[in-house]
């Protein structure tokens, strides 16, 4: 049980999908400028997460790695489909996406407005594909854990974007370099926020 | 491209334009806002983002093309996992190549080969263009963008590992006898490695590229 929690809080803290790894950059700039939007985003994020990254746990532990389809047949013990792994995860990823823009058209109409064109983009927002990278990169052992760390980076991503947009909605207010605006000052603003979740860093757990 | 059935010459001013264009006014990174998922990450040394930006021009380059050729024949809803099956199978000979005879670069990209996958410059550039344009064509937006993609990595990490390491592509080009504690007054500065910095560096560069063209300034 600690060593979930361990991993939980790392992988949102520590391991911030944005800002140790900048995945998921493009949504997280173009979305974060009003605060409901962002949090309709964030959600979706971490659901996906948790659904896609225990289903590409499961892919990878039964098809993909080296034996794995033994349980199969014994003759398959040698296979090594690895390689595969990329095109797996993402056809995963994109059917999970299509139904959860099912879902939310279904029972949430005014937030499928709201997000109109980014749910789609979800399929293709690097944080996701990411999620399900590292949870092989990182050979999780059990379910629970991937499960655990797919809603953890889900948290941590959400986490970037609502304060993102949060500082963004203030910075309307203020009076910056022209050549600056928008864009720019988005970028320093996010190098500006992962100097200070580096600090987490020292965190031993 | 005109409905003219005369053949146009491979290089027309037109043709030369899309290569040009996206490696300064229509940069995907700095103005487009495309693909930085993957643009910062690698940027900390020249050789793994030298090869990165190798890799993302010749995904972008035949994705477009082979897009390009059967856009005719995809029905529009599906077109999504069309493409990325596309961009995936690309994604995966590269992969294998990088892993086959640059190994070291392929361990220091990591997920990051995967994920230009997920790169929206790819999926951008596809929707964008390819889907409306001839084969051609597409095929030199693709090499412009990624060129475009490229020169921005390279920028970031070449004062990233100048700064941050001294060294050049792994060679040292700030003397050792330089550094505090070999008694000179120099220290590398810790800071330009971590990945924050990498932000600040694109948006200082597009600060610089704001202030000379001043017509992409956002209001």
């Amino acid at each position: 049980m600690e060593h979930l929690i361990n991993i939980f809080v790392k992988s949102i803290f520590i391991d911030n999908m944005v800002f140790a790894y900048f995945l998921g950059m493009c949504s997280f700039l173009a979305v974060s400028k009003t605060v409901k939007t962002s949090m309709g985003l964030g959600i979706a994020v971490v659901f996906v997460m948790a659904i896609t990254v225990p289903v590409n746990f499961l892919m990878n532990k039964y098809l993909l790695l080296p034996g794995a389809l033994s349980w199969l047949d014994p003759s398959f013990a040698s296979l090594d489909l690895s390689f595969l792994s990329f095109i797996m995860f993402i056809a995963v990823i994109a059917s999970m996406v299509q139904l959860v823009e099912m879902i939310v058209e279904k029972f949430s109409p005014a937030l499928y407005n709201s997000l109109g064109i980014f749910l789609p983009l979800i399929a293709v927002n690097c944080a996701i594909l990411g999620g399900s990278l590292f949870m092989q990169e990182r050979e999780y052992e059990t379910l629970a854990e991937a499960t655990v760390f797919g809603v953890g980076s889900g948290i941590g991503w959400a986490l970037a974007i609502v304060s993102m947009a949060a500082i963004r909605e203030k910075l309307k207010y203020s009076d910056i370099p022209k050549p600056l605006r928008g864009l720019g000052i988005a970028f320093i603003l996010t190098g500006l926020m992962g100097i200070a979740f580096m600090t987490f860093m020292g965190i031993k757990l | 491209m005109s409905e003219v059935k005369e053949r146009e010459p491979w290089f027309s001013p037109k043709n030369i334009k899309l290569l040009t264009e996206p490696i300064d006014s229509k940069n995907p990174v700095t103005v487009l806002v495309l693909g930085i998922c993957s643009a910062l990450a690698v940027t900390v040394k020249l050789k793994p983002a030298i090869v990165m930006a190798i890799s993302v021009t010749v995904v972008t380059a035949f994705s477009n093309l082979i897009i390009s050729l059967i856009r005719n024949s995809i029905p529009n809803r599906i077109r999504i996992i069309v493409q990325l099956v596309v961009i995936a199978a690309l994604v995966i000979l590269v992969d294998q190549i990088l892993k086959a005879y640059v190994y070291d670069v392929s361990k220091q990209l990591s997920v990051f080969v995967g994920l230009i996958i997920t790169n929206c410059i790819i999926m951008g550039r596809l929707e964008a263009f390819a889907l409306g344009n001839k084969p051609w064509p597409s095929f030199l937006d693709g090499i412009g963008n990624g060129l475009g993609y490229g020169l921005i990595l390279v920028i970031v990490a070449f004062f990233r590992e100048l700064l941050g390491s001294g060294t050049l592509f792994g060679y040292r080009v700030i003397p050792v006898e330089w550094y505090i504690k070999n008694g000179g007054f120099y220290e590398n500065n810790g800071m330009m490695i971590l990945p924050p910095m990498a932000l600040i560096t694109v948006g200082i560069i597009i600060w610089i590229q704001r202030s000379r063209n001043r017509k992409l300034i956002e209001e």
